[in-house]
């Protein structure tokens, strides 16, 4: 049987091409449910302050056992902020890995590709393996790479939008150029979305929205294991080239009435 | 004696010396996991609350993880 092979981010592998997202499910155990039936391994959280009001439960008890637990930078729009973030994601939950988000605005959502560079740069230097969320614009990628990120996130559409891949042809191109895994990240609206990221040869995905906020969010969990496994095998298998016109699959002769 | 400082962007009038007492007084349960702690822009590693002192006009941040994509 032919199964989906592992990938590997920063020396580590993982058995699922799944990276999720943790917020806005309806409830705990709905989201608990869908984690499970994704089949991922990696789950992203954010920092945040504490409410002084007291606090309720914690992600690290709720899920930290059984995933891996991916701190992310969302929110944060200077070099500053996101950097201290990730340090205090890295004391909170003593890991170096973090999701490095630098949005330009709150209304977009979109990353600030100038800043994060920067900011990039600076969290390889302490130590951190970086996976930046980015446009889908291969230079940027580059740069990225160039400062030593351990992966690069670029998005499909903005966050949240469930447009899917709005520029396939910049993610082929990011993904035949780039050296490190190439996550796509945001914008995935359903199924097909993901399979096409990784038919594409994206390494995996990353989604949030599209499963937490379906009505359904463990059946659409479930569906969204699938796609990624059929995406993989499909770029595994290769794609036949698109043509113009017809090209039979019956055999021409022999028909009947000829 | 209480001093002003802030505490995740809102002035707190606080009795604690350190740190850890801060928590304390604040609530916060220090053997949570998760919890990381900041003063005037630097982490304070979990092992350095009892002995880092809590000064007057000190920036203090407090999180810990949420849910999140």
């Amino acid at each position: 049987m032919v199964v989906v092979d592992d990938f590997e981010i920063a020396g580590r592998r993982f058995g699922s091409r799944l990276i999720m997202g943790s917020g806005g499910y309806p409830n705990q155990q709905v989201m608990l449910d869908a984690l499970e039936a994704s089949g991922t391994e990696v789950v992203t959280v954010s920092i945040r302050r504490v409410s002084l009001e007291g606090y309720s439960e914690s992600m690290v008890d709720l899920v930290g056992s059984r995933y891996t637990l991916l701190p992310n930078t969302a929110g944060c729009e200077s070099v500053r902020d996101a950097v201290l973030t990730a340090e205090l994601a890295r004391e909170a939950l003593e890991t170096d890995w973090v999701k490095l988000e630098l949005i330009g605005d709150r209304e977009t959502l979109m990353p600030d590709g100038i800043q994060l560079v920067e900011a990039a740069e600076q969290l390889v230097k302490s130590g951190f393996q970086v996976l930046p969320y980015c446009t889908d614009d291969p230079i940027l990628c580059q740069r990225l790479v160039d400062v030593g990120s351990a992966a690069v996130m670029p998005l499909g559409s903005p966050i949240g939008s469930g447009m899917g891949i709005c520029n396939p042809f910049n993610l082929e191109m990011i993904v035949r150029r780039s050296p490190v895994p190439v996550v796509c990240d945001a914008g995935i609206g359903t199924a097909s979305d993901a399979a096409q990221a990784l038919e594409i040869g994206c390494d995996a995905v990353m989604l949030n929205t599209a499963v937490s906020r379906s009505n359904d969010p463990v059946r659409m969990a479930t569906a969204m294991r699938h796609a990624i496994e059929a995406g993989r095998l499909a770029h595994g298998a290769g794609r036949i080239p698109r043509r113009r016109y017809a090209e039979p699959s019956s055999p021409q002769l022999g028909l009947i009435g000829s | 004696m209480t001093r002003q400082i802030r505490v995740n962007g809102d002035p707190v009038p606080v009795a604690a010396t350190t740190i850890a007492a801060l928590l304390a007084e604040q609530g916060i349960d220090r053997t949570a996991r998760g919890v990381a702690v900041a003063v005037n822009g630097g982490v304070v590693r979990r092992t350095e609350w009892d002995e880092t002192p809590v000064r007057d006009g000190d920036d203090i941040e407090i999180v810990r993880p949420f849910r999140g994509g």
